[in-house]
């Protein structure tokens, strides 16, 4: 099936870039800035128990401690003002089972945004969350039958500690970097979900979030557990309408594949170009396990992502797919990290990035294979795409040690799309932004073929309103 | 009206006179050959009608059916009928040929509108067979890898599926060997029709054997300086440019 066969069956989703909001009317609200008082604020409202009060708290004097990643990190990270940012929203606690349950301006939202049709035809899950907290959650029942756990954070902690406290902030430890720390102290929302042995999940569940409210810090935090011979794919999508002020989502995401599972995690991320979008995302992939992320990034002022997986167990595998898009003003600073730790375990990465005027793009890789391992291997392509001359783009690929018996490949390329290319495209009657988008769509082509076909639909739907909107 | 028409076109780049006081209307139902030395103009002028933003148009208008198309977007100007098929056509990388003729026909629907994709293969996988071009080019990004005689045949390809109403070929016989140019021209004659329109730009007399002009014009320092019949592409493969040159040095100015 070609790709334009695709789209024909593509679900059709009023997105506008997500570029709407509705007005602000929240039941709790943690006020401006960051203080011990924030914190214990959101842990009372959330009836946290004493050792997630105490995580939290510990957290916060890290985040206070840490300086910003500033020896490598875009210069306008120094322009996040923690004071000014609101670090908790939410209209209420327990998430709706039903769409009739979810107030009316929340439902609408996520109307507008497609869910609950995307739900109906390929979900087996969908959470919403509405800055802080869910509004909607539900998963199909014989999945609960099988056993599979689909919840925010703040109920995976309060109801199933022992399942998800052995593996909460050990995946991605509290101390990694400034924004970990800042959103183990302030988490809110996510999804936390646990898949039995064995059990293969056929359709994606589905994590949808959304800032409405201005000056405001999303900070979910999401744990996945795939018990081992388990399988799951799991779809996030972000937007937030565009403010003239500075928002801030800083996720952290943390994968556990045990023996044998395998885990792919999608991202489609349009965040309107006020964000400031600091994820930090990692996976752990026990023996025979994989764990696989597709990431695609547009959108944002500036996004800081690099997911990485760490190869813990004979034979894992980890894979980066990723594909960022950089517009005039915006700053997509992405890459991959793969911690080889034993034998016979094998990583691959594609890295796309598309640069349009003075927008910037930077690829960061990280590939650690010790000497003593064997039979390890690492694939690392990055292309970059630069459309106009004043696009920017760079490359950090870093590999740290390698022993005889590993092999290591790394390819990298930079094209352009000339004003000939465009000229053509146009005499047979393309406007310049579908010659644009075309263009963008054929250098991410090969890599779309790997996506799940209801992501590459999305995905080529975003990319055609962002190159329409660049157009002059 | 159903002209294209060309009335005393200036073009110069960088400051330098390249198409001087150029004229010459096509009328739909002929087809007309511009042949000239290399570096008199010719795809310049191709060019600067479909709308590239590279020349400077210093005076003079382009009537497509009585509408002025200079200074136009290029899109603007392919939908409203003008098709080029370029003289060096360039790759695409990852887009398809199928799906890139599919966004251009696409783009000439009104909002809302979808093209039924049945029908088009349908029509797509006629021409190609038409054209001797495998079903198999269809999935290949466009021009990508394509010898040279490859990228030519898909331009006619492209041409027909646009269904323009004047069509400017630029040197479309160079690079084609012997059986694909009559295959070519056999597919451009089938085009010939009433409703359309040909500027057909070549150096050589053979691809005129097969697409015989209703006018042969010669081209030489920015302007036509001479027209006949077919009978003069015959001449001038047989003499050569230099008569034609000497006789216009020798004209008064
Ligand atoms: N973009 C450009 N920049 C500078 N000079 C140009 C440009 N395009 C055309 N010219 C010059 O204009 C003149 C006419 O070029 P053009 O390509 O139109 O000739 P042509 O008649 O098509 O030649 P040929 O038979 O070799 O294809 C040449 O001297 C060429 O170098
Ligand atoms: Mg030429």
């Amino acid at each position: 099936m070609s790709d334009t066969d695709i789209q024909d069956e593509a679900i059709k989703v009023d997105t506008e870039k997500g570029n709407f909001k509705y007005p602000e009317n929240y039941e709790f609200d943690a006020g401006v800035g960051l203080t011990e008082d924030t914190i214990k604020y959101i842990s009372d409202v959330k009836n946290d128990d004493e050792w997630v009060r105490e995580f939290r708290l510990k957290a916060l004097e890290v985040f206070k401690k840490k300086p910003m990643p500033t020896n490598w990190a875009d210069k306008d990270l120094e322009n996040i003002d923690f004071d000014k940012i609101r670090y908790y929203l939410s209209k209420g606690q327990v998430p709706a089972r039903s769409w009739d349950d979810v107030p009316d301006d929340v439902k609408e939202t996520f109307e507008r945004l497609g869910i609950p049709e995307q739900e109906r035809k390929f979900l087996a899950g969908v959470e919403a969350q509405f800055d802080s907290e869910a509004s909607y959650s539900r998963m199909k029942e014989d999945l609960e039958k099988e056993g599979v756990i689909f919840v925010g954070s703040t109920e995976g902690l309060a109801k199933y500690p022992e399942i998800f406290r052995p593996y909460f902030g050990k995946v991605i430890p509290t101390a990694d970097n400034k924004f970990s720390a800042l959103n183990s102290a302030t988490f809110s929302g996510g999804s936390f979900i646990y898949v039995p042995k064995g059990v293969k999940l056929k359709q994606p569940l589905q994590a949808y979030f959304r800032i409405n409210a201005e000056n405001f810090g999303q900070f979910e935090r999401t744990l996945i557990i795939a018990d081992e011979d388990s399988e799951i794919t799991y779809m996030e999508g972000c937007t937030a309408p565009k403010f003239e002020t500075a928002t801030l989502h800083s996720a952290v995401v943390e994968l556990v594949a045990l023996k044998n599972a395998k885990i792919q995690y999608i991202t489609v991320q349009n965040w309107s170009s006020n964000v400031f979008n600091l994820v930090t995302k990692r996976g752990m992939a026990d023996e025979g396990a994989e764990v696989k992320w597709i990431d695609c990034n547009i959108g944002s002022r500036l996004t800081m992502k690099y997911p990485g997986v760490v190869l813990k167990g004979k034979g894992a595998r980890g894979e980066v797919l990723s594909i960022a898009l950089a517009n005039d003003g915006q700053h997509q600073d992405t890459g991959a990290k793969m911690m080889h730790l034993a034998d016979n375990t094998t990583s691959n990465i594609i890295s796309k990035s598309i640069s349009i005027g003075k927008g910037r793009s930077t690829y960061r890789g990280q590939v650690h294979m010790p000497k003593h391992l064997k039979n390890c291997k690492n694939n690392t392509e990055c292309d970059a795409l630069l459309i106009n001359t004043n696009s920017r783009t760079d490359t950090y690929p870093a590999i740290t040690t390698r022993g005889e018996n590993n092999t290591v490949q790394h390819e990298a390329s930079v094209s352009k799309v000339s004003a000939e290319q465009i000229f053509y495209m146009m005499q047979r009657g393309l406007s310049e932004g579908e010659a644009m988008s075309l263009a963008v769509n054929g250098f991410v082509n090969d890599l779309m073929k790997a996506f799940p076909m209801e992501y590459s639909v999305e995905l080529k739907r975003l990319i055609d309103m962002e190159m329409e909107g660049s157009v002059g | 009206m159903n002209t294209l028409e060309i009335k005393n076109l200036n073009v110069s780049i960088d400051g330098q006179a390249i198409l001087k006081d150029f004229s010459l209307t096509i009328p739909k139902g002929e087809v007309h050959a511009l042949m000239g030395p290399n570096g008199t103009g010719k795809s310049t002028l191709a060019k600067v009608i479909a709308g590239h933003e590279d020349y400077t148009v210093e005076s003079g208008e382009v009537l497509l059916d009585g509408v002025n198309i200079l200074g136009g977007e290029p899109d603007d100007i392919a939908k409203a009928g003008l098709f080029l098929a370029f003289q060096y056509p360039l790759e695409i990388p990852g887009v398809s040929i199928a799906n890139f003729i599919r966004a251009a026909r696409q783009a000439r629907l009104p909002e809302g509108e979808d093209i039924n994709a049945v029908e088009y293969y349908k029509e797509l996988y006629a021409k190609m067979d038409a054209l001797k071009m495998d079903r198999k080019f269809t999935a290949r990004s466009l021009n990508e890898g394509f010898s040279g005689g490859e990228k030519k045949r898909c331009e006619i390809l492209q041409m027909s599926m646009l269904d323009p109403k004047y069509c400017i070929m630029d040197e479309t016989d160079s690079g084609l060997d012997i059986d694909a140019l009559r295959i070519v021209s056999e597919g451009v004659n089938l085009m010939r029709s009433e409703e359309r329109g040909f500027l057909v730009i070549t150096h050589y007399q053979r691809l005129l054997d097969y697409i015989v002009p209703d006018v042969v014009h010669v081209m030489f320092d920015g302007r036509i300086v001479h027209s006949g019949d077919a009978e003069l592409a015959k001449e001038l493969e047989s003499k050569g440019y230099d008569w034609v040159k000497e006789e216009f040095v020798g004209a008064p100015a």
